[in-house]
C-alpha cells in the first residue's frame, strides 16, 4: 500500500465532516429562505445587537486569554526550573481537572457563585454582604480562564524547555542581569508558545456559548450564544450561518497571525 | 604518594608572575557525590592553561565555578586579588566559549557578537567596529547578517569566541569548545586558538578530555581524575614524567608495569633487573614502572634485559607500532624498525625512560589527590 492509499480514512473523514458542512455553512450564510443569493446574513452583524455582542466576546476572550498568559508564562518559568520528577507532578496536578467532564467543571463553578451558593453562604455566615457573582461579565472570564487556562501553559512550557541552559548562561556571562536576561533571550525565544498558547485560548473562548450560559445567565449574550440560538430557538439557519461565517474571517486572522509566528509547531505537541 | 608533589609544584612555583586566579580549598558535592574534594590551583596572568581529565573528573565544574555558574560548597575564588566566590556570572570579568557553541538563535551573527556590549551600552559606532574587528580574528569577515543556524559548526565556534572576545575578558574560559569538530577542523582551530591568545594577550582557561590537544596547546596542564589534581605542569613535564600511573595511562600510550624496586637507581621488572635513574623509594619495595612505547628498543634476540616474542604489528606512517608477549605481559613498542609477527627479540630500556612511582596503597587509593 502506499501512503496516499493510507491516508484514504482521513480523507473520507475530513470530505464528510469538515469540507460538506463547512460548504454548507456558506452555502446557508449566502442565501435566504428562497434560496437567492444575499449578503443579508453577514450584514446583520452591524445592527446594534449582533455589533455589542460580537465586540463583548473579544473584549472577555481578551481579557481571559490576558489572564491566562499572566498566570501561565510564571508558571511555565517555575515549572521549567524544576527537577523532572517534580515537574511531571505538578504538571499532573494542572492537567487532572481537564479529565473531568468540562460541562461538570462549569457547573461546579455555577454552584460556587450562585446567590445561595457556597461563595455567599461563607461569606453570610461572617456577616458579610453577598456578592453579585453569577451572570456578571467577571463569572464568565472566570469560566474561561478555569477552562482555559491548560492550553496556555503547556505551550509556553514546551517553548521554554526547549531553550539551551546554556544560552541563558552564555547571556549572564557577557553582563546580562537577570532581567536583562529575560527580555532579551528568554522572552523572545518563548514567543512561538506563547502565539500558540494565546490561539489556543482565544479561539474556543470567543466561540464558547456553553460557560457565558452557565455563569453568564441569559442577562450576557456572547457572539456563540447569538449563533445557538438563531440554529436551535429562531431556527433561522441563513442568519446563524452568516454570524458564524463573521466569527470565521476573526478566527482566520488569528491563525494567520499563529502561522507567520509559530513556526516550531508548539501547539502540535499538545 | 606524599613525597614529590612539593616537587612538581616548586617547578611552577618558581615561575609564578602573577596570581590572577586563585582557587582555594574549593570542595563541590552534587548530593552526595563529591566532584571537587578540597582543590586548590592557582592560573597565572597570560597563562594558557588546560585542564585535563576522563569525563566525570571534575574539570567542567571547576571551570562552571570560575565562571559564577555554579557556587562551590566550601572555599574561595579569588580573582586579582578579590574574592569573587559569590559573584554572578555577569559581575565577573571573564567570558565563557560553551561546548555546544550556546549563539542566540534568533539574533544574526552581529546581533550576537554585539550583546555584551550593547549590554554594557557603548557606542553604537565601537560597537561596529568592534564586530569588524572581531569578525576579522576569526576569519568570518562579512558574516553579520548571517542567522547562526546557516553556519557550519566550526564558523559557529569561532563566532561563539568573537562574542566573548569583544567584551575584552581578562580570562577566557573554553569548555571543550572543539568537542563537536571532526578531526582536521580541530587540529586547524587548535592553531588558531593559540594565535588569538598571543595576539589578544589574555589568560585562557581550557577544559578537554583529549589529551592531544591539551598537549599542543597549553603552557600548563592540570591532570585531574575524579575530584582531584592529580600533576600540573608542562605539557613536556607531564608527558616525560607522569606523576603517578594515572597520569601515564591518560597522557599518551604506555607500558605500566609491576615493579620491585630493590635499591636506589635499579628495579625488579619479571624477575630481571633493570638500571634507571630514580632513587628514594626505599628497599625491596613495589612501584609501578612506567616505560613509554617508543622508549622500548628492540634487539636481536639473546641481547636486551628480557626476551619475547612480535605478536602483533600495525604500519602507523611514522613508525611500527608492535605488540610484544615477555613473561606474559604484552608490551607496546613503537619503532621505525620493522619485525615481523613471530620474531624473537630481545627488550633494552634506556635507564633514563624509566618512570618509578609509588603504588597507591589500594584500589581507592588510586584517585586520592596528590595536593593534599
Amino acid at each position: 500500500m502506499n501512503k496516499k492509499t493510507l491516508s484514504f480514512p482521513y480523507l473520507f473523514w475530513a470530505g464528510a465532516f469538515i469540507v460538506i458542512p463547512l460548504c454548507m455553512v456558506f452555502y446557508y450564510g449566502i442565501t435566504d429562505k428562497t434560496g437567492a443569493f444575499t449578503l443579508e446574513n453577514i450584514i446583520t452583524i452591524a445592527t446594534q445587537e449582533h455589533c455589542k455582542a460580537l465586540l463583548l466576546s473579544i473584549e472577555l476572550s481578551l481579557i481571559s486569554t490576558i489572564l491566562c498568559f499572566l498566570l501561565a508564562y510564571p508558571l511555565a518559568m517555575i515549572l521549567t526550573g524544576m527537577e523532572v520528577n517534580t515537574h511531571s507532578f505538578i504538571v499532573l496536578i494542572f492537567i487532572l481537572p481537564m479529565w473531568m467532564n468540562f460541562l461538570l467543571r462549569t457547573l461546579a463553578w455555577q454552584t460556587l457563585l450562585e446567590k445561595t451558593g457556597v461563595i455567599n453562604s461563607i461569606l453570610g455566615f461572617l456577616h458579610l454582604p453577598a456578592l453579585e457573582l453569577i451572570n456578571t461579565p467577571g463569572a464568565i472570564v472566570l469560566g474561561m480562564v478555569y477552562n482555559f487556562l491548560p492550553f496556555m501553559v503547556l505551550p509556553i512550557y514546551n517553548a521554554l524547555a526547549k531553550i539551551d541552559k546554556n544560552v541563558i548562561n552564555a547571556a549572564r556571562d557577557l553582563g546580562a542581569n537577570g532581567i536583562q536576561t529575560f527580555l532579551r533571550i528568554t522572552l523572545p525565544l518563548s514567543l512561538p508558545g506563547i502565539i500558540s498558547g494565546v490561539t489556543m485560548v482565544f479561539i474556543p473562548a470567543l466561540t464558547t456559548f456553553v460557560i457565558s450560559t452557565l455563569l453568564g445567565g441569559s442577562k450576557i449574550l456572547l457572539i456563540g450564544n447569538v449563533i445557538e440560538q438563531e440554529f436551535t430557538q429562531t431556527g433561522n439557519w441563513h442568519l446563524g450561518s452568516g454570524l458564524s461565517i463573521v466569527l470565521m474571517i476573526f478566527i482566520l486572522i488569528n491563525m494567520i497571525l499563529e502561522a507567520v509566528f509559530d513556526q516550531e509547531g508548539e501547539g502540535a505537541s499538545l | 604518594m606524599g613525597q614529590q608533589p612539593a616537587q612538581f609544584l616548586r617547578d611552577r612555583e618558581e615561575t609564578t608572575l602573577n596570581k590572577l586566579i586563585d582557587l582555594q580549598h574549593i570542595t563541590k558535592a552534587y548530593d552526595s557525590n563529591i566532584v571537587l574534594d578540597d582543590m586548590s590551583l592557582y592560573i597565572r596572568e597570560n597563562e594558557f592553561l588546560t585542564l585535563l581529565g576522563p569525563s566525570g573528573c571534575g574539570k567542567t565544574t571547576t571551570l562552571r565555578i570560575i565562571g559564577g555558574f555554579e557556587n562551590p560548597d566550601r572555599g574561595q575564588v579569588i580573582f586579582d586579588g578579590t574574592d569573587i566566590t559569590h559573584w554572578p556570572p555577569n559581575k565577573r570579568q571573564l567570558n565563557t566559549v560553551f561546548q555546544k557553541y550556546a549563539l542566540f538563535p534568533h539574533m544574526n551573527i552581529g546581533e550576537n557578537i554585539a550583546f555584551g556590549l550593547r549590554i554594557k551600552n557603548k557606542p553604537k559606532i565601537y560597537i561596529q567596529d568592534k564586530i569588524k574587528y572581531a569578525l576579522k580574528l576569526v576569519n568570518l569577515d562579512g558574516y553579520e547578517k548571517r542567522m547562526p543556524d546557516s553556519l557550519s559548526g566550526g564558523q559557529q565556534q569561532r563566532i561563539a569566541i568573537a562574542r566573548a572576545i569583544v567584551n575584552e575578558p581578562k580570562v577566557l574560559l573554553l569548555d571543550e569548545p572543539l568537542g563537536a569538530l571532526d578531526l582536521k577542523l580541530r587540529q586547524d582551530m587548535q592553531y588558531e586558538l593559540i594565535r588569538l591568545k598571543n595576539e589578544l594577550g589574555i589568560t585562557f582557561i581550557y577544559v578537554t578530555h583529549d589529551q592531544e590537544e591539551a598537549l599542543t596547546m597549553s603552557d600548563t596542564i592540570v591532570v585531574m581524575n575524579q575530584g582531584y589534581i592529580q600533576q600540573i605542569g608542562t605539557p613536556e613535564r607531564i608527558y616525560n614524567e607522569p606523576e603517578n600511573a594515572f597520569v601515564a595511562d591518560f597522557i599518551g600510550d604506555s607500558n605500566i608495569l609491576d615493579g620491585i624496586m630493590i635499591q636506589d637507581e635499579l628495579v625488579e621488572l619479571f624477575g630481571a633487573r633493570f638500571a634507571c635513574v630514580d632513587k628514594g623509594f626505599g628497599e625491596n619495595k613495589p612501584v609501578d614502572v612506567v616505560i613509554r612505547p617508543e622508549d622500548v628498543e628492540l634487539t636481536p634476540p639473546g641481547r636486551g634485559i628480557l626476551q619475547g616474542v612480535v605478536s602483533h604489528i600495525i604500519f602507523k606512517g611514522v613508525h611500527y607500532e608492535m605488540e610484544v608477549t615477555a613473561c606474559g605481559f604484552e608490551w607496546l613498542v613503537q619503532s621505525t624498525k620493522m619485525f615481523p609477527v613471530g620474531t624473537q627479540v630481545g627488550i633494552f630500556v634506556d635507564p633514563f625512560n624509566i618512570q618509578i612511582m609509588n603504588k597507591p596503597a589500594s584500589e581507592d587509593e588510586e584517585a586520592i589527590g596528590i595536593n593534599e
